[in-house]
């Protein structure tokens, strides 16, 4: 990439020293590694799943170009509506419980202890795998022999569903979800409050504001940009959501909790219609990529709002 | 941030009477609020893992009579014992198991190869194209650098289908190679992460060095991989965790046993188990055998995976 020409004019422009001259030489080949990983896996792929978009394509058969078929198809069909809905229900869902605990629990802990080990536990389950936390829980909610179906036994006197109904299944996805996210998310906000200067507490003290009115007015505007952060990585994460549903319940009882990248996966994996998949991936990411942008634009008008 | 803890005793010492009573009239209700929250935030993290162990050591027909009991029902290694190929058939059978066995040493090995391949050449690949952004001057640094951060917008599924068609292509499916290549050699957020530390390095040791002769090529291994011991370490262990607990990717890549890691294998013995009876105790303990290694960099790591967190959050 640096071209030979780069190599005269860098020359010229970066005259630090002896120090660097050649450097442009150097650096071309400490980032071809990196360079060649972020063409061929990177941004040729997304070319080539644009491509693919258009062509009725299954693996074994050279793609065909069939224009715009895919999307036609897409626009009604009536799994990828429920599908979508259902994605939404989840993320909704994720990032609403999952910014309310993470926000209380960070405050909580910046307020009574600095103990490294707490914060260490509250990260335990941002460590291990989505398998694993999805095998886990869908043993406690076990119907029958499940510890937190027997407790809701004793309290209701009946049992709970919670990954077999369709009213159920997303929200305890979701909540399955949280309990392995909420930990590192805290931790991320935790940091966030101990960037704050203590003086400014003081001075809220000293003009006598009370402890909520300094937590909305002092405290929440400042985390702002960090949580907008934690909103960004939760929203971009929760839609997708994969191996959580892939091991739980597939999709089911009756696509209630077909989320995308699961009917993605099945429409390219178990049907091997691998244009039609890629076409659903793509629309995924334009979504991604617009909610991303509005909420960095929210971001930005936030910060100048604090400074 | 602990620099502000001097300031904070010296205030603490100064007797001041009324505002200390009214610390002491007020918070306990508050403060006994937010402790009982906060241990029952602990208890809600900590339980299902305490419940993995106390199932994995129980007897799978015992547990059906006691799904209450807070202690392992009668006490066995046996779910350990089938899960790693350990215990005969007929005595799987007899705990309870479901009789499908689950090859448990080769995922293990699978996923250490998978993880240790992928951690060693992100790493690598990170730390020279890292030091070329910010030790290095040349025209269009920056231009390149902010090529590669736009990276970060792609999310994962955009590219997990096109990437797989061209492993499929070069016939890379169900090797380590096909597992491993696309997320080796480029990562954005290691190449970032590691050139931010780089930036604050000292140049006065490099200039020396330059100056008594060292080659830049040398001076890299020689001097600013030493000084960045500390980042390339939480970049391995994040990478590791990272790969270890990577589903997505292996589920289509993987499906030879042969190359298959822990996760995938445990969705797979997960299925096998029958609806009517399921096994339960090997399940866990199959679970507890894949989260384990998480477990002990938890326990040696912890507190910097901890304030890495912190850093990236602050950027």
């Amino acid at each position: 990439m640096a071209t030979l020409a780069a190599g005269t004019a860098s020359r010229r422009r970066n005259n630090t020293g002896p120090a660097h001259r050649g450097d442009w030489r150097l650096a071309a080949v400490l980032i071809l590694p990196a360079t060649v990983g972020f063409i061929v896996f990177g941004a040729v792929p997304v070319f080539r799943g644009i491509y693919l978009s258009f062509t009725r394509f299954r693996i074994l058969t050279p793609p065909r170009w069939t224009g715009l078929d895919n999307y036609r198809r897409l626009l009604s069909d009536d799994v990828f509506w429920k599908s979508l809905g259902v994605t939404v229900e989840y993320v909704v869902l994720s990032v609403v419980l999952g910014l309310a605990v993470s926000l209380a629990t960070a405050v909580i802990m910046h307020r009574l202890t600095r103990s490294t080990v707490v914060r260490g536990i509250v990260l335990l389950p941002f460590l291990v795998s989505g398998v694993v936390a999805a095998l886990v829980w869908q043993w406690m909610l076990d119907p029958g022999l499940g510890i937190v179906n027997i407790v809701v036994k004793a309290l209701t006197g009946h049992n709970v569903l919670f990954l077999g109904s369709q009213g159920w299944v997303i929200p305890t996805l979701s909540l399955i979800g949280v309990w392995k996210s909420m930990g590192y998310n805290a931790i991320l906000i935790f940091a966030g409050l101990q960037t704050i200067a203590p003086q400014i507490y003081e001075a809220g003290r000293i003009d006598g504001a009370s402890e909520p009115r300094m937590f909305r007015y002092l405290t929440l505007p400042l985390l702002r940009p960090i949580m907008a952060m934690v909103v960004v990585l939760t929203v971009i994460g929760s839609f997708q959501v994969f191996d959580l549903v892939a091991v739980t319940t597939k999709g089911g009882p009756a696509n209630a909790s077909n989320v995308l990248p699961l009917y993605i996966y099945s429409k390219g994996f178990t049907e091997f219609d691998f244009g039609y998949a890629v076409t659903m991936s793509m629309a995924l990411f334009v979504l991604l990529l617009t909610i991303t942008f509005v909420q960095l634009r929210l971001l930005r008008a936030n910060e100048s709002d604090t400074n | 941030m602990t620099s502000t803890l001097p300031q904070v005793t010296p205030a603490r010492s100064t007797p001041r009477t009324p505002e200390r009573r009214s610390q002491r009239r007020r918070p306990p209700i508050g403060k006994t609020v937010a402790w009982v929250y906060l241990i029952g935030f602990l208890a809600v993290t900590i339980f299902p893992f305490y419940w993995i162990l106390r199932t994995a050591l129980s007897n799978n027909y015992s547990l059906i009579d006691h799904p209450s009991s807070l202690l392992p029902v009668d006490l066995t290694l046996g779910p350990f014992e089938r899960v790693l190929g350990l215990a005969t058939r007929e005595q799987a059978v007899a705990q309870g198991g479901s009789g499908a066995t689950i090859q448990l040493g080769l995922y293990l090995r699978n996923s250490v190869i998978y993880a240790t391949g992928l951690t060693v050449l992100v790493v690598l690949s990170s730390l020279l194209a890292a030091y070329a952004f910010s030790r290095l001057h040349w025209r269009g640094r920056d231009v390149v650098f902010g090529i590669f951060l736009s990276a970060l917008m792609i999310p994962g599924i955009m590219t997990l289908l096109p990437n797989f068609v061209l492993i499929h292509d070069l016939g890379l499916t169900n090797t380590f190679a096909g597992l491993i290549l696309p997320g080796a050699l480029f990562s954005a957020f290691s190449i970032f992460f590691l050139r931010q530390f780089m930036l604050g390095l000292p140049t006065e040791i490099e200039d020396a060095a330059l100056i008594d002769g060292l080659g830049r090529f040398r001076l890299l291994f020689r001097i600013t991989v030493p000084m960045s011991q500390g980042p390339l370490t939480t970049l391995a262990l994040l990478t590791f965790i990272n790969a270890w607990n990577d589903y997505f990717w292996p589920l289509m890549i993987a499906g030879n046993s042969d190359v298959r890691p822990l996760t995938v294998a445990l969705g797979v013995f997960q299925q096998a188990s029958p609806q009517t009876q399921p096994d339960f105790a090997g399940l866990m303990a199959a679970t507890l055998v894949a989260a384990f290694p998480m477990l002990v960099i938890f326990i040696l790591f912890g507190r910097r995976i901890v304030d890495s967190i912190g850093f990236t959050g602050i950027r």
